[in-house]
């Protein structure tokens, strides 16, 4: 496992102020800290499988409408 | 500042301030008397036992700081401090091992009991700072 930033790209940001929700109100109802929520975010952090799940979940959305990847490697 | 992140802060701050108050009586001694006449053993004891409660202090009061200047900060861990929890010890076992295989070469040529105790120590403190310094640029660069 490498120190490196993740390549995996999301929208969670523009997903979550147009749901109207704070930082904290997501970390919580996904069982996460702010900062890990804030890492994601910022794509200092690529979240488990099922913490990805989770958070679409809490967005009532799909995965692939949070999360991308580039289709082709650097 | 994750919970997490300070703590490791408070164990590195700790564990350079023990390695140069040890070096701080050991170094003179060095200079002065014969390795087989170094009252090593019990500054040793000292600055690591000092170590770990001064980072235990440092953690505490840093805690009460942050939680006075935001009372909503969360003070747990989750599976992304877990990670890279076990991403720091995963680098501090490299370097603890080559502390151990150093005490080992050196017990085998017989040298003196300062030197091996001294290797393995190098080791310990590698293991922690360097161990620490990977977790932190973990949660600063990015993770994954």
């Amino acid at each position: 496992m490498m120190v490196r930033p993740t390549k995996v790209t999301n929208t969670i940001r523009s997903v979550r102020e147009a749901a109207g929700m704070t930082q904290a109100e997501v970390a919580r109802r996904v069982g996460v800290t702010r900062q890990t929520l804030i890492a994601i975010e910022q794509g200092r952090y690529s979240p488990t499988l099922e913490l990805a799940f989770q958070l679409a979940r809490a967005f009532d959305a799909r995965l692939d409408d949070l999360f991308h990847y580039p289709d082709t490697e650097d | 500042m994750a919970y997490m992140e300070r703590t490791i802060w408070a164990q590195l701050i700790a564990s350079v301030i023990g390695l140069v108050v040890y070096l701080a009586l050991i170094v003179p001694q060095l200079i002065t008397t014969p390795v087989g006449e170094i009252a090593w053993v019990w500054p040793m004891v000292g600055t690591i036992a000092g170590g770990i409660v001064l980072s235990i202090v440092l953690s505490i009061a840093w805690g009460i700081v942050a939680r006075m200047r935001d009372p909503e900060f969360e003070h747990t861990a989750d599976q992304r401090d877990r990670e890279i929890e076990r991403f720091g010890e995963r680098v501090g076992q490299g370097f603890l091992a080559i502390g151990a295989i150093g005490a080992l070469i050196l017990a085998m040529v017989e040298a003196p009991w300062f030197w091996i105790g001294n290797a393995l120590f190098l080791g310990f403190f590698l293991s922690a700072v360097l161990g620490g310094m990977a977790r932190l640029g973990a949660y600063r660069r990015g993770f994954q």
